[in-house]
């Protein structure tokens, strides 16, 4: 019988594996391929290799300017997120009453509900209140979207966090900043950092709320990329598709190393 | 100071920032929705009265629903080999599942693009080893949109079933068969239900995820795979029709909403039992 027999479901599992290892990341090699191909146009496999993609994009204003425009939104917008997000997870863990539940919802819902309906209402509202097209609107926006991983990377740490080792730090005479600063951040920091990565991934990789809310003067490098995209599919796009990729990858690899320093489990 | 009073100091940056651009906006739309351009519910009659809407409507649901059902029906293969693999094998898995989640859907959707067009490497592959004659359309439809979709949404329902299927204890599969199952059975009386909860969970959170999606169908599908999120945009960005978009909006967190609620429900329920 084919059933019982060990091979085949040996066999079986195998295939399962290959299969699923080139589905999921065939789409990442063949950009990366494509992005050092030495073609003109879109060929796989490429006849040779070159930088020629690379060059174009530090050689084109477009992709610099807006690649550029990414990085001023991404930086400040991690960086708030991060305080924001550690501060309330912070004072979240301590409270005990039935509105922290209601109110980590309320934090949580940007990524619970679908992006395109924050998008269309943030930029309902930023239009009247003139923060459409502006660097600060999309810095607000991003806040909003990437708070929430910050929030529930820090509060799953918290909830592993030993309380008792602050306590004694008070016990001990230290004022309440003293034993956040000396005690609980250090304990704290790796969970921070990471949501702080993942933070910035998000805002990198973001498109649909930049849709909205940039203009041909203020893009962030996704929004230009969406269009080229729609356009034409061009190599060049291949080399900032890798540039993403490698910054997630990097980000990625951070995490890996605060989370082997912290002794925490790898996962999401 | 008492830690009450600090922890309302540590929590306002947060809660003024969602408060104020986050939950005013919504509730702006929700408003619109209803108030344009004359108060009442027209807005909402006008979407589940018109073919095109109700077209949409369905497209959301029936690709949401075909993605669910095949990231389920991938993934829990794929769930079985990671657990029942060697360390080894099992890390290259779950690698492989890890870093395209980190990667932007933009650039896999693009990956897809050049991939699957017609002057792309599949078609490439097929004609120049004589298999086809004619390219084949493998993106512009539906096939396009839920090869990127499952492949985006996968990870969703791999994680929480591997980690029920790493606690399930082996041995009451054995005791099935010794006690005369044949393996076909075993699995359905007594494995299967054992991952119901993780692949429940993954199933619902793929749909629930699936139903606001907009950049893997506006990139891959065609004219007639328009979801949702994709009328909102162009309601919006085309026709600053904000009185529909609004209402479509509203549509799509309402129903959202309510599956949230009942994956809550349901996980709790789960969780009493096992």
């Amino acid at each position: 019988m084919l059933f019982h027999s060990e091979k085949f479901w040996i066999g079986l599992r195998g295939v399962i594996n290959v299969l699923l290892v080139v589905y999921m990341l065939a789409p990442l090699v063949v950009t990366l391929v494509i992005s050092f191909s030495s073609a003109l146009y879109l060929t796989f496999p490429p006849p040779g290799f070159s930088l020629q993609w690379y060059e174009k994009m530090f050689s084109n204003p477009t992709w610099t300017r807006t690649l550029w425009t990414s990085v001023k939104i991404l930086i400040p917008a991690a960086i708030l997120a991060t305080v924001f997000g550690t501060a309330a997870a912070l004072a979240l863990s301590r409270m005990e009453s039935r509105w922290a539940v209601a109110i980590r919802g309320l934090l949580m819902a940007p990524l619970i509900i679908p992006v395109i309906i924050t998008a269309a209402a943030i930029f309902g509202v930023f239009r009247i209140w003139g923060l459409y097209g502006t660097l600060s609107g999309l810095v607000i926006a991003h806040v909003i979207l990437t708070l929430p991983f910050v929030l529930s990377t820090v509060s799953a740490n918290l909830a592993v966090f030993d309380r008792r080792l602050e306590d004694a730090a008070s016990n001990c005479g230290a004022p309440p900043w003293t034993a956040f600063r000396r005690i609980t951040l250090p304990l704290i920091s790796p969970a921070v950092m990471s949501g702080m990565l993942f933070a910035m991934v998000i805002s990198f990789d973001e498109l649909i709320v930049s849709l909205f809310l940039s203009t041909p003067r203020v893009r962030p490098v996704t929004v230009q990329m969406w269009s080229n995209i729609k356009g034409d599919t061009d190599p060049t796009i291949a080399a900032i598709a890798t540039v993403l990729f490698l910054f997630s990858l990097f980000a990625l690899l951070m995490d890996g190393l605060a989370r082997r320093r912290s002794g925490r489990a790898p996962g999401l | 100071m008492s830690f009450k009073d600090r922890n309302i100091w540590l929590l306002m940056p947060a809660l003024l920032l969602i408060g104020i651009c986050f939950l005013y906006p919504v509730s702006w739309l929700l408003q619109r929705s209803v108030s344009e351009p004359v108060w009442g519910l027209q807005n909402y009659f006008t979407i589940f009265s018109k073919t095109i809407y109700l077209g949409v409507l369905w497209n959301t649901v029936a690709i949401a629903g075909a993605t669910t059902i095949l990231c389920a029906l991938i993934g829990f293969p794929v769930a079985y080999s990671m657990v029942h693999s060697s360390p080894w094998v099992r890390k290259i898995l779950i690698f492989s599942v890890l870093i395209p989640f980190w990667t932007s859907i933009l650039v896999r959707s693009f990956a897809w693009l050049v991939i699957l067009q017609r002057g792309g490497i599949i078609n490439d592959v097929l004609i120049g080893v004589g298999m086809m004659a004619e390219p084949l359309d493998l993106v512009y439809n539906r096939f396009g949109v839920l090869l990127g979709m499952v492949q985006v949404l996968l990870p969703f329902v791999v994680f929480p079933l591997f980690s029920v299927m790493a606690r399930i204890d082996g041995s009451f599969v054995r005791a099935a068969n010794n006690l005369g199952a044949t393996p076909i059975r075993a699995f359905f009386r007594v494995y299967l239900p054992l991952c119901l909860p993780g692949l429940l969970t993954g199933a619902m959170l793929v749909f629930i995820i699936a139903l606001g999606y907009f950049i893997t169908p506006a990139l891959l599908g065609g004219r007639g795979d328009i979801m949702i999120a994709q009328l909102i945009f162009e309601r919006i960005d085309e026709f600053g029709d904000w009185p529909l978009a609004s209402a479509l909006a509203i549509v799509l967190l309402v129903g959202t909403g309510l599956l949230f609620l009942l994956i809550n429900a349901l996980l709790k329920i789960r969780g009493g039992r096992i």
